[in-house]
């Protein structure tokens, strides 16, 4: 079971998180003008990064904040965490 | 012939009378108010509510604030639940403090007390909790948001006046996962019979 620290709360163990995928994806500044396939792309298409990878995670068990982690996805070690609108 | 409408309200433990123990004392303390708060931590909103509870809100997580009866749990940083004795009129009061950006919601009803105290309540809570409650950890005042035997808590290490060094802790527990919980630490308290 990996150990989670979470921003507000500190270390908890992973069954308290729900993941949520990729971070830093930055939403269409104009959607209504993108086509499908490049819509598709923003919704599904993610790097498959293998070493440290920025993600989301909430904290759902608990103070239910979402907040960032870098984990390497070859590892599973958590580099670091960070809050919403903290840099990356 | 229709029967006469049950008036009387029930607590979601009510009945439930807890086998004795050596070391460990559980119980159900029913009907808390308890109103859930949202909103900046700083600023005119916090400091009116502060004044209003007569304690300023807690803005390191896992704390509480409190005086009597009445406490302020840090559930989140712009979220807090104040908690008080049966019937207090909380709801009432801090909803005079309401503006823009500030909730007020009275959710007594969502969530019952069980009070789990004595010198083994420690080792009774390590069967189903991954947190460390020894006191260096985990002091009178402090509180966290998480799990017992899966089931979603806000664990509260209380000072319950009775017990002086003892430890005792509050669980806030959902009323529809009251009974499990309840019959779970039943379960897992068999050893201190
Ligand atoms: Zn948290």
């Amino acid at each position: 079971m990996l150990l989670i620290r979470c921003p507000w709360c500190g270390p908890r163990d992973e069954t308290e998180f729900h993941y949520g995928g990729a971070a830093h994806v930055a939403y269409p500044s104009d959607p209504a003008a993108l086509s499908d396939e490049e819509w598709g792309r923003y919704l599904f298409v993610r790097e498959n990064l293998k070493g440290p990878f920025a993600e989301r995670w909430c904290h759902t068990a608990g103070c239910r904040r979402w907040f960032n982690a870098v984990r390497d996805t070859l590892t599973n070690e958590i580099l670091r965490v960070y809050r919403i609108g903290e840099p990356a | 012939m229709a029967e006469p409408l049950e008036t009387t309200i029930r607590s979601p433990l009510a009945g439930w009378t807890p086998h004795p123990l050596t070391g460990i004392r559980l119980a159900e303390l029913p009907f808390r108010t308890q109103v859930n708060l949202r909103l900046p931590a700083k600023g005119p909103a916090a400091d009116a509510v502060g004044l209003e509870l007569g304690v300023p809100l807690p803005v390191e997580p896992g704390t509480t604030a409190g005086s009597g009866e009445l406490s302020v749990l840090w559930l989140g940083p712009d979220e807090w639940l104040v908690v008080g004795s049966p019937g207090a009129d909380l709801a009432a009061r801090l909803a005079a403090r309401r503006g823009a950006g500030v909730s007020v919601v009275d959710t007594s009803a969502l969530r019952t007390t069980v009070l789990v105290a004595g010198p083994r309540a420690r080792d009774l809570l390590a069967h189903g909790c991954a947190l460390d409650l020894h006191p260096t950890r985990f002091p009178t005042g402090r509180c966290a948001q998480t799990l017992l035997a899966h089931a979603q808590i806000v664990l509260v290490a209380v000072d319950d006046g009775t017990s002086g060094a003892e430890p005792a802790y509050h669980l806030l527990v959902r009323s529809s996962f009251a009974n499990y919980l309840a019959d779970w630490l039943e379960d897992a308290a068999v050893e201190y019979r």
